[in-house]
């Protein structure tokens, strides 16, 4: 600090204390809502203090949205995202920096693109996309027309019908969120400064590519992949389009989609004390990750915007 | 990161290898998801925007720019257009300015620092449809707390049947869900301005919030140029959860943000062309924001590193 203003600290930490208070209002009313019984919940105007049902909530909330399987589906889909981003970026950012080959500069290209075409832009064909993920192959088979080409040999007509449904699987989940423009960008920034004696020592010493990657590169990133998988962790916890669209049963859906079932709508019956305590169950793995792991988090966010 | 030598290629170390073989397989991955799920859809929007199904799906017919024109010509269209400019400069603005402020504090204090911060990134990891169904209960008008403190002060507060109501309310939780983004990045632009320029202004006698406006503002240009994109991002495509969970899109169609309508068009009302046709019209918007944003990181390359 430059200077002694106490007058305008003092205002500074008002204005903190407004902004941390205008973030927590809500949460706050979260927990008092999610502590209430639903009588005590539809009383207007609603206490301002939690009541003592919160465990019982707890309880209710955790059986009516089904959230021991929901957990584990949420889990899986997001680590799953988040390794999967990460060892896929990690590859092609290792080939497009330390390769020299033909088409370099159009796979650069081609997955820098990609960011242009976000998941909501793109709904209806994606969703076909997934519904069968071997359409291309289809496509290729009709044009091909592999069905005439059998029929002199058995003198019948074939159709050939191949489908690969990814709907209500893991795979669905993951996959299709799993190409990433930015994390390839990242590595490819931070290879870029990793010294080249590394390299030629490694070359000297006659090391492959893949043990060079194994070797040098993957424990100089480890920094790198532990930020950035924080973000993608919470990234992938917090989907709710993919999800919503490609489960339609319910023992594939994530937290997330469970507890907008358990939000109560006109015609329901007005449960905002267990929707509420759901919405602190869905919310806790993430906010535990940004609370314990803040300086790492933070630096994986502004690592991943450049 | 210095400049290449002219005789390299551009993003290759000095040291790399030549087996292509290897590098086609370490793409592999990276580009069969990017064709299958990426690539190939969009193209499919692309040819569907410009063809005309018939009811039964069995034959489709080539009508050039027909949706295009249906589809910027319907009131429906015009007014998602509107709400959602209205929606993402007002949540963009907000949330620029909020982060200003409370940035410009957090850095102007130092007891508690850590604890204001820590509170202030929370919503970083709430999903944004959690941070939809916390604000539509607190103005829910029958139960919501809030929505009674309004109703105690006269206001007829109903975001279910007041559209400005429900516009209000979407742009507040989506700008509380968003302000930690723009506060981290000021909050790291603000610690990379030189000591040496704030002291030397110090000792020409400007005051603290003097310095703020016309050395830390100008110096985080290229922060608030990146943060604006990316508030448009967020404004235009990872607002739909929010908007689902607080008013799907009504009352009236009053939040039917561009990216809610293309999901209930293609989706529940199941009409493919114009929901391709809009595909391809956000796939043009993303197109300007991508730009934009290779534009920053090109900029922070060539200043910054």
């Amino acid at each position: 600090m430059v200077e002694r203003a106490p007058t305008l600290d003092f205002i500074c930490h008002a204005i903190l204390v407004l902004g941390a208070a205008l973030i927590c209002l809500p949460l706050y009313f979260a927990i008092v809502a999610g502590s209430l019984t639903i009588a005590d919940v539809q009383k207007v105007p609603l206490p301002w203090l939690p009541g003592d049902q919160y465990w019982a909530n707890l309880e209710a909330a955790w059986a009516k949205g089904n959230f021991t399987r929901l957990f584990l589906n949420s889990a899986i889909v997001a680590v799953g995202i988040t390794v999967g981003k990460v060892a896929i970026s990690i590859l092609s950012a290792f080939a497009i920096t330390y390769f020299r080959f033909r088409f370099r500069m159009t796979a650069f290209w081609l997955i820098f693109t990609s960011l242009m075409l976000p998941v909501e832009v793109r709904i209806v064909p994606t969703f076909e996309a997934v519904s069968n993920a071997a359409l291309p192959l289809q496509w290729l088979i009709d044009a091909l027309d592999v069905g005439a080409w059998l029929s002199p040999l058995t003198g019948k007509r074939y159709e050939i019908a191949i489908e690969w449904n990814m709907i209500n699987t893991y795979g669905g989940l993951i996959l299709p969120l799993i190409a990433s423009a930015t994390a390839t960008f990242l590595f490819r920034q931070f290879f870029l400064t990793i010294p080249e004696e590394l390299c030629e020592a490694a070359r000297l010493d006659g090391a492959s590519p893949l043990r060079f990657l194994r070797s040098i590169v993957l424990p100089l990133s480890v920094s790198n992949i532990v930020a950035l998988s924080i973000i993608l962790f919470l990234y992938g916890w917090n989907q709710y389009l993919w999800p919503l669209l490609f489960t339609t049963d319910k023992d594939m859906a994530t937290v997330v989609i469970g507890l907008k079932h358990l939000v109560p709508r006109a015609d329901m019956e007005p449960a905002w004390n267990i929707a509420m305590n759901a919405a602190l169950l869905a919310m806790l793995p993430p906010v535990i990750v940004v609370i314990a792991l803040q300086r790492w988090f933070v630096k994986g966010l502004v690592d991943s915007s450049k | 990161m210095a400049k290449a030598a002219p005789a390299r290629e551009s993003g290759l170390k000095r040291a790399h290898f030549r087996e292509p073989r290897t590098a086609y397989l370490l793409l592999l991955p990276q580009l069969l998801i990017l064709a299958l799920f990426f690539f190939i859809p969009a193209i499919r929007a692309l040819a569907q925007a410009f063809l005309l199904a018939d009811p039964f799906g069995a034959r489709s017919q080539f009508v050039w720019f027909d949706n295009f024109t249906a589809l910027l010509s319907s009131p429906e269209y015009q007014s998602s257009i509107w709400v959602t400019v209205v929606f993402t400069i007002a949540q963009s603005a907000i949330t620029l300015f909020v982060a200003v402020v409370l940035a410009f504090a957090t850095d102007r204090v130092v007891r508690g620092r850590g604890t204001y911060r820590g509170i202030l990134l929370l919503p970083y990891a709430i999903a944004p449809v959690i941070a939809g169904i916390l604000w539509a209960f607190l103005f829910n008008p029958a139960v919501g707390p809030l929505a009674h403190l309004l109703h105690a002060l006269g206001i007829p507060w109903d975001p279910n049947r007041n559209g400005d109501h429900a516009m209000i309310l979407v742009i507040a939780a989506a700008s509380w869900k968003h302000i930690c983004y723009d506060y981290i990045f000021l909050l790291a632009g603000i610690l990379a301005v030189p000591q040496s320029l704030i002291e030397a202004a110090a000792v020409d006698g400007a005051g603290p919030i003097l310095r703020f406006v016309r050395i830390v503002i100008p110096l985080l240009g290229p922060t608030f140029f990146f943060l604006m994109v990316m508030n448009f991002v967020y404004g235009l495509f990872d607002t739909f959860a929010i908007v689902d969970a607080v008013t799907r899109g009504g009352p009236a169609g009053a939040t039917n943000i561009l990216v809610y309508k293309v999901y209930q068009d293609g989706f529940i009302n199941l009409d493919l062309g114009s929901s391709a046709a809009q595909s391809v019209m956000l796939m043009a918007f993303a197109l300007v924001l991508t730009v934009l944003q290779f534009r920053y990181i090109e900029r922070s390359v060539n200043y910054d590193v």
